[in-house]
């Protein structure tokens, strides 16, 4: 479904991606790991267009999408959450997700963008009546909303970034479960960035992960946990306990 | 379907506006009428775009190509206002298009847009004074009278012609913005005020958006500036483009209310009836003072009262009414 093939972004003589490429297959949750800096977000930020490449391909569904504008990517069907979540505060948290709905979709049909708002406000767990504030809403609210405008878009591939940021472990547990629902039964394919390594790797299919904008390991959780290399980088002390969490869980 | 208290109240206003010349036909409040008419269009214009955090301080360099164009199309080739101001506009439009895609395009907005935006009031002021062998420079220029016909050089003696032609231009100028505020474009303009990126990641063509409406404000008010023309039979760089129109503009409609349909027709009455007051009141003492309390009164109101007279009103009647759910739930 989506081909990276040898990605480069440098910021002047920085190089935040060097040389990254990696295939996401249709209905597969990939889970994208690394330290702060390491690239994560600005690999985002090129496969929904907020950056251009330096060099590269992405192929998304077959077709090129590199160094396209967000908006006509978002169109093609790849949808975006943002690490920290961004509502228009001007607008109600319905409208928030109904300009989703609209603009994602081609902006041909109002009808159509209410429904979406109103089946991704569902699906999320908000509530859908039109005039709730955003202001209402706390930090796990604001990443359902952050959630819900990306599914109004009507997305075939979804990039969650860091969507658990800020949530205490019963929230977390609710936002992966979330995940995988919106794969299950509305066959989005997902790339997941994440931080918190425990929860990610009990949902994901398969890891990558990233350091100093390379890719250092790629494989099924149980096997990245257990990569020296990435034990070195990342995981660190915690690699006990994730360790036991894709062993234990499966 | 049935209709609400605020349709028949601005029917029944509307009606009675329409009423008035044939019922009162005191000539200078009707000119004064007029002028508010016409200005509150162009107003009215300036905040389609001025309401999304859009300051042009351009919109006097709109309103002069409309004026200007018009007039000159009519004198040296003969050109009907009715199809000179539609060219007009036009030209306004490509104009926006020409200052504003850069701008878009690259990102430059807030404080910077508005700077950008003021070169363009000063770029037409220039050219008119420049031009002056066919645009009379400053001493201002005036459109051929017609012999024949008023109506195909859209000439009229008679006020209460104007007074029509002026309502009709400025209900249609109300039912524009009204249009807007339902579209889904106010949602977008509304967001991309806020979070230009988020808005791209919700699938809004950010610039195309922009642009959209800043075309539709210049256009507007490129017809506000013909109809001036036409009205006064006289115009001058000073009074139809330049700087200081601009800023009339942002004044009256910060005054008036920037978020509410009525707001700029508020400004228009307000600024209107203060400078006429003035003249009247101080005659030649007093020129220039408007300029001066417009000034004053734009800092006390930015400070005070930033969403203006009339936002600040419906805010006082809408709270009470606003009250009263979160009480009975407490």
């Amino acid at each position: 479904m989506l081909v990276v093939d040898k990605l480069v972004k440098r910021f002047g003589g920085f190089t935040a991606v060097n040389n990254v490429s990696f295939k996401v297959d249709q209905g597969e949750i990939l889970g994208l790991i690394g330290p702060n800096g390491s690239g994560k977000s600005t690999i985002f930020n090129m496969l929904s267009g907020t950056l251009a490449p330096t060099a590269g391909l992405i192929q998304f569904e077959g077709r090129q999408i590199a160094g396209q504008a967000p908006h006509w990517i978002i169109n093609r069907g790849i949808g975006r959450t943002f690490q920290i979540p961004r509502p228009f505060r001007r607008l109600s948290i319905f409208d928030n997700v109904a300009l989703a709905g609209y603009y994602g979709q081609g902006g041909h049909s109002k009808t159509k963008a209410f429904d979406a708002a109103e089946k991704a406000l569902a699906m999320v767990g908000l509530p859908t009546d039109r005039e709730a504030s955003v202001d209402g809403l706390g930090a796990a609210g604001l990443k359902k909303l952050e959630l819900a405008k990306a599914l109004a878009t009507g997305p075939r591939l979804l990039l969650a970034d860091e969507s658990l940021g800020g949530l205490d472990e019963h929230e977390m547990d609710q936002a992966a479960e979330m995940l995988r629902r919106i794969r299950k039964e509305l066959g989005i394919t997902i790339i997941w960035v994440e931080h918190i390594m425990g929860v990610l790797m009990r949902v994901v299919d398969r890891v990558m992960v990233l350091d100093h904008g390379e890719k250092i390991s790629e494989g099924l959780p149980s096997a990245v946990a257990h990569d020296p290399k990435v034990i070195e980088v990342y995981l660190g002390s915690d690699a006990g306990a994730v360790q036991a969490a894709t062993g234990g869980g499966g | 379907m049935s209709l609400s208290r605020n349709q028949i109240l601005g029917g029944v206003g509307i009606l009675a506006l329409v009423l008035l010349p044939f019922v009162y036909h005191s000539a200078y409040p009707l000119h004064i009428l007029i002028l508010i008419l016409i200005w509150s269009f162009a107003y009215t214009s300036w905040s389609m775009m001025g309401r999304f955090g859009l300051v042009s301080l351009g919109h006097g360099g709109f309103m002069g190509v409309g004026a200007y164009v018009t007039a000159l199309m009519w004198n040296h080739l003969g050109v009907s206002p009715w199809i000179g101001i539609p060219i007009a506009m036009v030209t306004a439009g490509v104009l926006a298009l020409i200052v504003a895609y850069p701008c878009f395009r690259f990102r430059i907005t807030g404080h910077y847009f508005a700077l950008v935006t003021l070169a363009l009031s000063g770029i037409v002021l220039q050219v008119i004074t420049a031009t002056r062998d066919w645009t009379g420079g400053s001493l201002g220029y005036t459109p051929e009278r017609t012999k024949g016909s008023g109506l195909a050089a859209l000439q009229f003696t008679d006020k209460e012609t104007w007074y029509l032609i002026a309502l009709a231009v400025w209900v249609v100028g109300l039912a524009i913005w009204h249009f807007v505020d339902r579209s889904m474009a106010r949602y977008a303009m509304e967001a991309i005020s806020e979070d230009e990126d988020a808005s791209a990641a919700a699938g809004v063509n950010v610039t195309a958006e922009k642009l959209k409406i800043t075309v539709l404000s210049a256009v507007m008010t490129a017809l506000a500036g013909a109809l001036y023309c036409q009205y006064q039979m006289f115009i001058s760089p000073d009074t139809v483009s330049g700087i200081a129109v601009s800023l009339q503009m942002v004044f009256a409609v910060v005054v008036g209310g920037i978020y509410v349909s009525l707001g700029p027709t508020v400004g228009a009455i307000i600024t209107i009836l203060m400078a006429e007051g003035l003249r009247i009141g101080f005659g030649t003492k007093a020129v220039g003072w408007d300029n001066l309390v417009y000034g004053v009164l734009l800092v006390v109101f930015i400070i005070f009262l930033p969403k203006g007279i009339l936002g600040s009103l419906l805010d006082l009647r809408r709270k009470p009414a606003a009250a009263k759910p979160a009480k009975a739930a407490a």
